[in-house]
């Protein structure tokens, strides 16, 4: 095992980073198990109780929302694309309407914990429940892979830890912190880790941005002026779309598809959709969202000037050449703004971030596991007291070191593709089924089958045979395909992100389907439309 | 501290309660009103959203047109984008909160009174 501590960041403190680091760590584990010590049912493990507040759960929505690869990602995106970096963070935000105005309050009051019991409400239980199960598993997978991986790529920037070996144990150290985080606090425990993250990382990022814009005289237009001046010849282009996505005809219409699945995938995303079940009504989950919807739109305000801050006052190609690449725009600011001590707070709060939100991720596909998979799928809804808890244990272990595993494999992939990848899933697979079992009263089993699987295979297939998985051309100065795999080329679908096909594809399939099946109950979508609009009979907060 | 959780919904009405309180006129105003908003308040932040997505795809030239000092027609537009979703979730809320809970609530307090 080579670790090599003096590398990293130039003017990078590995040390004071990792203390930072542990500080959190040590305050975050002493509120999990504070919180842990009420948690007795399955209700408290899944939903907390039920009892967070709206605004409590708004901002624990955005400490899960703003991942990594948002924060340090679309930093950097935009310091070395421009505007084109800007242009996801639009997505992501207005992503959060679909779930306002169709999404959170409805199943709020249908559901109990998963995206599973909503579809099992009026349809055939064992199969709707299984086909949730898979899909929520596969879009949580490849979330967490992305976080997992991005941990890699952020200990060897952050912590100057560059071999392999050294950030296989980085990996996993954070694996099983999250997994302490997990097994001890359930969701009451992830949900006060993702709050004090949340408050970290739009403190931080609002202390950068009025730091940078104040060298700036609080002036936009001088900041864009001073990222176009160091960016030299080409700097214009940074001002206007196009200089990422606009080269050819198919980069286009790749660009138009990602902006689609970004669209539509936050609401169909299962660790999202699991935190509208911490709130004790729909209320609640309304004013989760809109708290949700500031926080998250003013973080990306921020990081649009972050990003041109970065490209204007540390320039690309000092952050192109520092190790993580275009990851380390945010840090390098920091480190130019306020010297090691800022970034080792900014270190520590994107670490922080990916500790949280993977350990959401783990959390939701446990349960999605024990409780339709176990509980409902093999038990048939016949289980022990406790026991259900203890299979979604387990499996949070289970997923815990899988997560690990995929994490020092995938340590090095993109990880805006594999985030993407989930995305795309989420708005094909997920997002249809719900919708129409939401508001369509004659959706039935077979429509739910089909929209389900065949949104997930649809998308699958076309990724595996997408230039984002093979033949993307060599490039002359590193020798390398852009492509995941290196040195063959099977692909025939012409675009790296699939949405713009399958989206469309699973809600046809959804419909005909259906269509297809004369099985439907209108009795019980009357019982479940009245529920869902007036929350009679909905969950209540357990009282402790 | 006691669990009062239940798995089994113990403290639902029977299914005639539903199907009665579905076809009520109070209910069938709460979904009226209810799909009144969404639905085209949804389709129209698709299409705006759309339009932007395709205007940065395909405009290239319209959106680096500058405005004032560095500011040009994208990023303003991008910021829009900002706006209108800042403005729909105020709109959405004032909505619900003056036309869609008050019914909600009474619906709901009437179907629990039901409950043995």
């Amino acid at each position: 095992m080579t670790t090599n501590l003096a590398a990293g960041v130039e003017g990078s403190n590995p040390a004071l980073n990792i203390t930072i680091f542990a500080v959190f760590v040590a305050i975050t584990l002493v509120i999990v198990f504070r919180a842990s010590r009420n948690s007795k049912t399955a209700s408290d493990y899944y939903a907390a109780g039920r009892a967070f507040t709206g605004p409590q759960n708004g901002i624990a929505i955005s400490g899960d929302y703003l991942s990594a690869a948002s924060f340090l990602g679309i930093a950097g995106a935009i310091a070395l694309n421009g505007y084109d970096g800007f242009l996801y963070s639009i997505g992501f935000l207005v992503a959060w309407l679909v779930a306002l105005l169709l999404v959170a309050e409805l199943l709020r009051n249908t559901g109990k914990f998963t995206m599973g019991d909503v579809l099992a409400f009026r349809m055939k239980q064992r199969p709707v429940r299984a086909a949730a199960a898979v899909s929520t598993l596969v879009v949580s997978f490849f979330y967490l892979l992305a976080q997992m991986a991005g941990a890699g790529g952020l200990v060897s920037l952050l912590l100057g830890i560059e071999g392999k070996g050294g950030q296989a144990l980085i990996i996993a150290i954070v694996g099983i912190i999250m997994i302490v985080y997990v097994l001890v606090g359930g969701m009451k425990g992830t949900t006060w880790v993702q709050i004090i993250k949340a408050a970290l990382l739009i403190v931080g990022a609002l202390v950068m941005t009025f730091w940078v814009l104040g060298k700036y005289g609080f002036n936009l237009s001088s900041l864009l002026h001073g990222a176009v001046e160091k960016a030299g010849k080409t700097g214009e282009a940074l001002l206007g779309p196009g200089k990422q996505y606009g080269a050819t005809g198919t980069t286009k219409l790749d660009f138009l598809s990602l902006g689609i699945a970004l669209v539509l995938g936050t609401a169909g995303l299962p660790h999202v959709l699991m935190r509208f079940y911490t709130v004790p009504t729909a209320k609640d989950a309304r004013r989760s969202v809109v708290w949700a919807i500031i926080l998250i739109g003013i973080f990306y305000l921020f990081t649009l000037v972050l990003g041109y801050g970065a490209g204007a006052l540390v320039g690309p190609d000092k952050i192109k050449a520092a190790p993580g690449g275009v990851n380390s725009a945010a840090p390098l600011l920091a480190l130019e703004l306020g010297g090691p001590v800022l970034l080792g707070l900014i270190a520590a709060v994107a670490f922080a971030t990916i500790l949280a939100v993977v350990a959401g991720l783990t959390i939701t596909a446990s349960a999605s596991f024990a409780h339709d998979v176990y509980a409902n799928v093999i038990k048939r809804g016949k289980t022990a007291a406790g026991s259900e808890v203890k299979v979604a244990r387990i499996t949070a272990l289970v997923i815990g070191a899988v997560a690990i595993g995929g994490g020092i494999l995938a340590n090095g992939q993109n990880i805006a593709f594999l985030v993407a990848l989930a995305f795309a899933v989420a708005a094909s697979a997920n997002l249809p089924t719900i919708l129409y079992s939401l508001f369509w009263k004659r959706f039935n089993t077979q429509g739910a089958l089909w929209s389900i699987y065949g949104g997930l295979a649809i998308t699958l297939v076309l990724i595996v045979f997408s230039p984002a998985v093979s033949g993307k051309p060599v490039d002359p100065k590193t020798g390398k395909s852009a492509s995941m795999l290196q040195g063959v080329d099977f692909h025939w679908f012409p675009l790296d992100n699939p949405g713009l096909v399958s989206i469309p594809l699973a809600f046809i399939l959804g419909f005909v389907g259906t269509r297809l099946s004369k099985e439907y109950n209108a009795k019980k979508y009357a019982e479940m439309e009245v529920r869902s609009l007036t929350g009679a009979g909905a969950e209540k907060a357990v009282q402790h | 501290m006691s669990s009062t959780e239940q798995e089994v919904p113990g403290d639902s009405p029977p299914l005639d309660v539903w199907e009665e309180a579905h076809n009520s006129a109070e209910f069938q105003q709460l979904r009226t009103r209810l799909r009144r908003f969404v639905f085209p308040m949804t389709a129209l932040f698709l299409l705006w959203y759309l339009l932007y997505v395709l205007l940065a795809d395909y405009a290239h030239p319209f959106m680096s047109t500058k405005l004032v000092g560095n500011i040009n027609v994208g990023l303003v537009f991008g910021l829009l984008q900002f706006v209108s979703t800042f403005v729909i979730t105020g709109l959405y809320v004032r909505y619900a909160n003056r036309n869609l809970d008050p019914i909600a609530e009474k619906i709901r307090e009437d179907l629990e009174g039901k409950t043995p």
